[in-house]
């Protein structure tokens, strides 16, 4: 089997977001950056599955700026066997990267593709979800467990009411939660043999898809000041305030 | 079970300016040479916090077309202040009558994270290899004592030392020659300045703390290019320190405090003492309105050559800070660590090619322009030990009438740790109360720092007596740990000393001021610590 996993590179998660003044978006220059956490998640279950003899090759994909070959760079240094990095200079939405996907699956014929559940930087949670409806694959997204079977998957996933476990047919989609596992530490001898690993370069004007942006950003604001809390002496109290002030109850 | 190995001409611990500069230099001149330089930051510039006013001398040496090669040193010097305050008073002081190790016409105003980001493109275009997030915690010898290299720490311990299912053994790092340049106060310099006797005969160690914030201020606030540096409030006169305030480009200001690590008085706190300042009636209003974008802290050297360390020994060197090249009075270290690094590489190639001995680094190190400034500089911190007036009116004759050349060296009598006083002797300090505009308290300034350590790893804040900060520190000096760190790592609790080391950023200040050295700084594990953007 052959799994496809796509990793995006964000601002890393430790640090403070600043907003630019003219509300156009926010800085990221001489800013760390790093994989999405979650697609982090993503990639240590495929190198788990393929340790465990289910899998025999890992495609790491990342789409956007030179720099996001970092990321694919990690995720061959922990176990991918080959990288594509898609270049592109400007942001593009959730669907041309379902559509860019949806081409690099046409060509590598994967069984599966795993994504983070969402990136950290824009929250859209929709990219897994659009590339499931255009190949017409099942998917399990928020995934928290998995179970590989000869033609299908069982996979346990994380929901507002508890958990829920779904048997999908390959091929799937599965998109990751936080809670699948814990990624490991990439070696120094390994970050010196990724450095060696296959990287096909490909560039997103050339996929011959439409990339047009179909939402305009408006306005990019800081979130408004939390407001200093107050002690209250009895439940009662909490109660009545909760109630009459915050009218939350 | 034997570690990983991995072998290499040359190791370097830590991506900083004088590493960095090592390792391009090596290439230059022998590019065969297998480097590699081993960063705890998770990326490189992430724990490089300075000023930064920056003298390009040993810049030029090293890259002499760094303008054209889009080096971030852009902000040229163009005014010049220093101001001496009382409580509610400011004296302007002519820069006519300053040293002139203090004048910066010809020098720029820079980040030093985003030059050393800069250098590391350069480095690895030449072939060095940059393992950011992997801290060297160990040094390793041959059988016959020399330094064999270095091993990265094991990754994926819990708090208790036991392997998690993400445990990762550490590997080792053999070299030629292994170079420490981990800036001030280096967890393993520390440990070979002990080993080798290196400071045999020296002055204690001398340190300052050095705080900084960047503002974002309003046109009308701004002047770039403006250099502006104070002493005098909210310091008593036996308390060695003062501010900086540097105008960027983009409407930033770099602002920062430094304070010397030989107070006395146990309920000083740097921190608050920098945010005190800021309400001074003339530095309140160039940051009124204006919004802290970041914040750090970083302890710095302060020693001078009477304390600069030998700095060779078998198969390794010290350089930078983490020997100690820092000009005090210049309050600049960068070039003459940068020139450490030129000068070590030079003193490798020839080691490596023709077994000269790495001996011929220090004299090399001791026939540059570098020595001759540090020397000139000498006297100028031992004589504020007097006090602040003596300690001008000795410095205005021995730099603007002698310019350094006075035929004596004064010596710096104490380490830091042995300065403080008991808490019963010194007078309690009330500090004003932040109002979260001008003045911040520690939480929200340890946020900015993007600090972090994963959870579930050893302490590596280490206490050689778990049992000594409420038995003997509390009652002696109210535990000072609670204030000289400026990010709040230690508290009592209930009687209980508690360490929340996953907000620490590395200063190092407790590694150096506690009183009875009880507190050990230890590598974390790799990528922890704060997230500095331009500092």
């Amino acid at each position: 089997m052959k799994i496809l996993v796509a990793v995006k590179r964000v601002i890393d998660y430790n640090v403070q977001i600043r907003v630019k003044e003219d509300g156009s978006g926010v800085h990221t220059d001489n800013v760390k950056m790093s994989t999405n956490p979650p697609d982090d998640n993503a990639v240590e279950e495929t190198v788990k599955l393929k340790e465990s003899g289910k899998v025999k090759e890992i495609v790491a994909i990342s789409i956007g700026e030179d720099k996001a070959q970092e990321s694919i760079r990690k995720a061959l240094a922990v176990g991918a066997d080959k990288g594509i990095h898609v270049k592109a200079d400007s942001y593009i939405e959730p669907l041309g990267i379902a559509k860019i996907l949806k081409k690099i699956v046409e060509k590598e014929k994967p069984d599966m593709v795993f994504l983070g559940k969402q990136a950290i930087d824009d929250d859209c949670n929709q990219t897994g979800q659009m590339l499931g409806s255009m190949l017409n694959w099942p998917q399990a997204t928020f995934s928290s467990k998995l179970n590989i079977k000869e033609k299908s998957l069982e996979v346990v996933r994380e929901i507002d009411e508890g958990l829920e476990t779904l048997e999908i047919n390959l091929p799937a989609i599965v998109t990751c939660d936080l809670r699948l596992n814990e990624p490991r530490f990439a070696s120094l001898p390994n970050i010196m043999k990724a450095k060696k690993k296959p990287m096909e370069l490909l560039n997103a004007k050339d996929m011959g898809v439409d990339l047009k942006n179909r939402i305009e950003q408006l306005k990019v604001e800081e979130p408004p000041k939390r407001k200093a809390g107050i002690k209250v002496t009895s439940v009662a109290e909490l109660v009545s305030k909760l109630k009459n002030e915050a009218k939350v109850i | 079970m034997a570690r990983e190995t991995m072998e290499y001409d040359v190791v370097i611990v830590g991506a900083g300016p004088a590493g960095l500069t090592t390792a391009i230099k090596l290439k230059q001149l022998d590019p065969n040479l297998n480097v590699c330089i081993l960063e705890k930051g998770a990326e490189v510039g992430a724990h490089i916090l300075s000023g930064n006013v920056f003298e390009t001398k040993a810049l030029d040496e090293l890259i002499p077309n760094w303008k054209n090669e889009g080096a971030p040193v852009k902000t040229k010097v163009s005014k010049e202040k220093f101001l001496f305050l009382g409580k509610n008073s400011s004296l302007s002081w002519p820069t006519w009558l300053l040293p002139s190790v203090q004048k910066n016409h010809k020098n720029y105003i820079i980040s030093l994270a985003n030059l050393c980001r800069w250098l590391a493109e350069h480095a690895e275009k030449l072939g060095v290899e940059i393992f950011p997030g992997f801290p060297a915690s160990e040094v390793l010898y041959n059988d016959d004592g020399s330094v064999k290299g270095v091993a990265t720490l094991d990754m994926g311990l819990d708090k208790e030392g036991n392997k998690k299912d993400t445990y990762q053994e550490g590997m080792e790092l053999h070299a030629k020659v292994t170079v420490f340049s981990e800036g001030c106060r280096g967890h393993l310099g520390k440990q070979l300045i002990k080993k080798f006797n290196l400071d045999e005969g020296k002055n204690p160690q001398q340190y300052g703390i050095g705080l900084k914030e960047i503002w974002e201020v309003s046109e009308e606030q701004h002047q770039e290019g403006l250099v502006m540096h104070t002493a005098g409030w909210p310091l008593d006169s036996k308390t060695y320190g003062g501010s900086f305030i540097y105008h960027a480009e983009n409407r930033q200001i770099y602002l920062g405090y430094v304070i010397g690590l030989d107070y006395q008085n146990p309920y000083l706190s740097p921190f608050d003492e920098f945010q005190r300042f800021k309400t001074h009636p003339s530095i309140r209003k160039m940051f009124e309105g204006g919004k802290r974008i970041s914040f750090g802290a970083r302890a710095l050297i302060e020693g001078g050559i009477q304390s600069l360390p030998k700095m060779y020994m078998p198969r390794a060197l010290l350089i930078g800070c983490d020997a100690g090249t820092l000009n005090m009075p210049k309050i600049k270290g960068s070039h003459t660590a940068m020139k450490s690094g030129l000068v070590a590489a030079e003193a490798i190639v020839e080691n490596i090619k023709n077994k000269t001995d790495l001996s011929i680094y220090e004299k090399k190190f001791k026939e540059s322009w570098a020595y001759k400034e540090l020397y000139t500089a000498r006297n100028v911190k031992p004589s504020f030990s007097w006090g602040l007036i003596l300690g001008i009116i000795f410095t205005g004759i021995d730099q603007i009438l002698f310019r350094g050349r006075m035929p004596f060296t004064l010596k710096h009598k104490h380490a830091d740790h042995e300065a403080l006083k008991p808490a019963s002797q010194m007078p309690k300090i009330e500090y004003p109360k932040p109002d979260g505009k001008l003045t911040f308290d520690k939480t929200s300034s340890v946020y900015l720092t993007g600090t972090n350590h994963a959870e579930n790893q050893p302490v590596h804040l280490r206490l050689k007596d778990p049992n000594l900060p409420i038995n003997y520190t509390l009652k002696e000096y109210d535990e000072p740990a609670q204030r000289y760190c400026p990010v709040g790592v230690y508290e009592i609790q209930k009687e209980k000393f508690v360490i929340n080391s996953q907000n620490c950023i590395h200063c190092k200040t407790c590694d150096i001021k506690e009183p009875s050295q009880n507190i050990t700084w230890v590598a974390p594990e790799g990528g922890g610590g704060p997230k500095y953007g331009n500092m």
